[in-house]
């Protein structure tokens, strides 16, 4: 008697566990299968037979595999220069708003500083309000950034929210530490570069990652502020592409007109470009996402603390 | 008295280090403000403003004073409210998604369907929109599988159509963002006492019941933050996602109050317009707000801003 009743309970209990368990496998994997799916179907296009790729036959595996596509996309107009331009604002850009969010979000927790509360508001407001698009064109038109690389990066310097991130992290520090230092006689900025900095590395690579993507990622700066062909980014020139692929296919394809099965499987369509240049500009994404997700996520986790 | 003066030249010293980076905020934050006397002149582009006519309000009248233009705005309007309305209608599914992720106990499984569902975050609106059209152009995957199955005869042109507009919108913008949301809350699942969870188990309690008393309530905290946050930005749906999918099929429909802005900036060089009706827009925004941030400290008594 008192041994059938738990008995019971614990039937019941597993058949609504399996349940429950089933039916978050089916839709994460459903889920998880939409997400990844588009990102498989363009790769094995992009190595696939341009002409079955291009009638929509290349589904679940590569059919007529061949690297031409990539052999052939160095020759499109201005991609090799957007790739460039895109890798310097990268690199550039992210180096830069990290350096200002480390040196910031520590000087905004020096409570020495005269009037820190008033100068970390004025920057932290930033992140509630916003002039609008026209406004701000004119403003990088005055100060001479519209057309410009470094219209790329000045404006993305000081990043408030990285310098709360970076701030939040600072204040974590044992206090200790920099009281000792200032025991010895260590100056602001000493205690910042040799102190500071190789604690707060884990947050600093957080931030890094936010902005690099950030950076590869951003369209709309380039469509507002740049008419100039040669500050064209990646994002930008895919979009260009996305739009004119068409006209770019007669550029690409070699001299040679022939009709025969093995040329019409390399020879570049409009389908071919499109994906192959999206293989491209979504790589570095792709390849460095996997790695640098606990980063992300430690990124959010001190957002939400913090929110 | 020395030490004094000493402690005082350090706090001025601190101050001075942060000076090129305030000007900064002011350059780039700041000084656009005063871009919005231009909404008060018959503002023409290559001129400078004291070349141009004072107008007062005539832009901002000019926003109703006709009926197209009626017609027009309220078009705009009531894509921004059914964009920003489905958003909010459906802001419950990162959790209900955060709550099945949870439930997924095989470790491996688990990183995996989570690194995958959480990528499409990290990809721009120009690649999300190149997939879409790579995806679901007339020859495309979903096309092929949709004829080769026999389920249709003809193409269907997703992406050149009128119909469902909004919805597909929001589909694109859950596909981009649902699997990162979700982790948020992770995030906060992840504070909850193992030892909470042991308990109710011990006292009989099944996993819906852990689910409904225990990982709910403890999600409730962040949702409210999160949907107090969507009502404050209710107006702000961004141009880029309706940008890169415009066309002149889906135009009556994706044109929202962002969009609108940079469209008419762009079309017939409409800059005193534009920014007179982006100033509206900032004033509406910020008094929501204000509510939601005086909301959220009426409900856990610690707004978010």
């Amino acid at each position: 008697m008192i041994n059938s009743k738990p008995k019971k309970k614990k039937m019941k209990v597993s058949m609504e566990d399996r349940i429950i368990t089933i039916v978050s496998y089916v839709i994460y994997t459903l889920f998880a299968f939409v997400c990844f799916y588009p990102f498989y179907y363009i790769f094995i296009n992009s190595l696939s037979a341009n002409d079955l790729s291009e009638k929509g036959k290349v589904l679940f595996w590569i059919k007529g595999l061949h690297f031409k596509n990539y052999i052939d996309i160095v020759k499109v107009p201005g991609l090799f220069n957007a790739l460039k331009i895109s890798l310097a604002r990268t690199v550039i850009g992210t180096t830069l708003t990290v350096a200002t969010a480390a040196f910031l979000g520590y000087m905004f927790t020096r409570e020495t500083m005269w009037k820190r509360k008033l100068w970390y508001r004025l920057v932290v407001a930033t992140m509630y309000f916003n002039a609008g698009i026209i406004p701000w064109y004119i403003t990088m038109r005055n100060l001479g950034l519209t057309n410009n690389f470094w219209g790329y990066i000045f404006p993305n310097i000081v990043a408030p929210f990285y310098i709360v991130l970076c701030k939040t992290y600072v204040e974590s520090v044992p206090k200790e530490l920099q009281q000792a230092a200032e025991i010895d006689g260590a100056g602001t900025l000493r205690i910042f570069w040799q102190i500071m900095l190789p604690v707060i590395q884990p947050i600093l690579a957080t931030v890094a990652i936010f902005s690099a993507v950030n950076q590869w990622n951003s369209f709309q700066d380039t469509l507002l502020l740049v008419t100039d062909p040669k500050l064209h980014t990646l994002q930008f020139v895919l979009y260009q592409y996305i739009t004119q692929a068409t006209s770019l296919k007669a550029l690409v394809n070699s001299t040679s007109t022939s009709s025969s099965i093995a040329a019409l499987a390399t020879a570049q369509t409009a389908t071919s470009i499109r994906m192959t240049v999206t293989v491209v500009v979504v790589t570095p994404i792709v390849f460095v996402y996997p790695f640098f997700q606990k980063f992300f996520i430690k990124g959010i986790m001190i957002g939400a603390v913090k929110g | 008295m020395k030490v004094k003066d000493r402690k005082k030249a350090r706090s001025y010293m601190e101050f001075l280090y942060i000076v090129p980076f305030l000007i900064l905020v002011l350059l780039f934050s700041y000084y656009p403000l005063y871009g919005w006397v231009y909404a008060f002149f018959d503002y023409k582009p290559p001129f400078p403003l004291s070349a141009d006519r004072f107008v007062g309000f005539k832009w901002f009248k000019s926003i109703v004073d006709s009926p197209t233009k009626i017609s027009q705005i309220l078009k705009v309007l009531r894509n921004t409210f059914a964009m920003s309305g489905l958003s909010l209608l459906f802001s419950w599914v990162p959790m209900a998604l955060a709550i099945l992720l949870n439930e997924i106990k095989q470790k491996t499984y688990r990183r995996i369907v989570q690194t995958v569902t959480t990528l499409p975050n990290f990809i721009s609106w120009v690649l999300v929109y190149s997939i879409a059209f790579n995806v679901l152009s007339s020859t495309g995957a979903v096309n092929s599988i949709l004829m080769n199955l026999g389920l249709i005869d003809t193409p269907i042109m997703f992406l050149q159509s009128s119909k469902h507009v909004w919805f597909r919108m929001w589909l694109w913008l859950t596909w981009k963002n649902a699997g990162w949301a979700a982790i948020m809350y992770i995030a906060a699942l992840s504070g909850i006492d193992e030892e909470m969870n042991e308990a109710a188990r011990i006292d009989g309690a099944s996993r819906i019941q852990i689910i409904w008393h225990i990982t709910l309530p403890s999600l409730m905290p962040t949702y409210f933050v999160l949907v107090m946050l969507n009502l404050a930005n209710f107006l702000s749906n961004g141009m880029e996602q309706y940008y890169v999918f415009q066309n002149s099929f889906n135009k009556e429909y994706i044109q929202v109050l962002d969009l609108y802005v940079y469209n008419i900036a762009m079309g017939n060089g409409g800059y005193s317009l534009s920014v007179a009706i982006s100033i509206l827009k900032s004033i509406v925004s910020l008094v929501l707000l204000c509510v939601t941030n005086a909301l959220s400290k009426l409900v856990r008594g610690e707004g978010f801003i």
